[in-house]
């Protein structure tokens, strides 16, 4: 199969979903745990 | 340096600088993700002078998935220069940090490692014709992945069970070996995978496709180094909550003479 018969646009897609996906988890992830030891840590501080 | 090892004194950088890195680069993240996944672009941004990607004479479209291949390779080995780095620090100057900044490291590092290996895949197929092959560039990223692994697994471990954390610093440092390899490996083999194409001053790279790449790897950058910082203050506050809860746990403790004192007489 040469590359003018492939799709290009569907693997460009692909591509940059992967990252998106990649991006928005890490970043969600890493916020979140940030925000959950900062709050009990001020939660331990004011008991 | 040392005078961030007071965590005091890095948190109050870090809470100013992690949502500085963090907008700065979302906004040339989204940019780029835009400018890359658009065919076309709206007129009053043509009238600013920017055309769309144009499509590349050997690659067609595809081209358009090295803004976020090329980002993703730097930042998985540059990922891993830092842990190598912060491993050097902490195994030297014991710098009180070190440990904790190359923790902080290792998952991004290891997600855009993951990144780079997903979009090359994807690229390779139109252009090479093949998903994978076993040559020295794939195999060595690969390989990095596998680091990544190992040393979140082996730090995890050994903070858990409270051993020394220059056990990671030393896989950290002995890791950075794959580091020079993955750069050559495109010179030192044969490859499917082009030789480099940006070196120190020299780029074989068309301005139309150079420019948006620069911009992509610094957003990707300044993400990363959100990233970071956003896993530091994770792992200090984990580990300021684990020390006053200890230190609790001893005071509410009654001291065995104390007890025994208190013990009624049979």
């Amino acid at each position: 199969m040469n590359r003018e018969s492939l799709p290009q646009w569907d693997y460009v897609l692909a591509a940059y979903a992967v990252l998106i996906v990649a991006m928005v988890a890490l970043i969600g992830w890493s916020w979140y745990s940030m925000r959950r030891a900062e709050k009990r840590r001020e939660e331990l501080k004011r008991r | 340096m040392h005078i961030y090892a007071n965590p005091k004194r890095f948190l109050a950088l870090a809470s100013w600088l992690t949502p500085t890195l963090f907008i700065s680069g979302l906004a040339l993240v989204m940019a780029v993700i835009a400018y890359g996944l658009a065919p076309d672009l709206p007129g009053f941004v043509k009238a600013m002078g920017i055309e769309p990607v144009p499509e590349d004479r050997l690659m067609g479209e595809t081209v358009r998935i090295l803004f976020i291949h090329v980002p993703a390779a730097w930042l998985g080995m540059g990922g891993w220069t830092g842990i190598a780095i912060s491993s050097a620090a902490l195994l030297i100057w014991k710098h009180p940090l070190a440990g904790l900044s190359a923790r902080a490291i290792a998952v991004p590092g290891l997600v855009f490692t993951i990144v780079c290996l997903a979009t090359g895949s994807i690229w390779g197929r139109p252009t090479w014709g093949t998903w994978w092959v076993w040559d020295g560039r794939l195999t060595s990223m690969l390989v990095l992945a596998f680091l990544y692994m190992g040393y979140l697994a082996l730090a995890q471990a050994t903070a858990r069970e409270g051993a020394s954390p220059k056990i990671a610093a030393i896989f950290g440092l002995v890791g950075a070996i794959n580091i020079p390899i993955i750069n050559r490996s495109v010179v030192w083999w044969n490859s499917l995978h082009q030789p480099p194409s940006l070196t120190a001053g020299k780029s074989a790279i068309d301005g139309a496709f150079l420019v948006p790449l620069l911009i992509a790897v610094l957003g990707f950058s300044l993400l990363f180094g959100a990233i970071v910082l956003m896993r530091m203050r994770a792992l200090i506050a984990e580990q300021q909550v684990e020390a006053r809860l200890r230190r609790r746990a001893m005071q509410d403790e009654p001291t065995p003479v104390a007890t025994g004192a208190m013990e009624p007489a049979e």
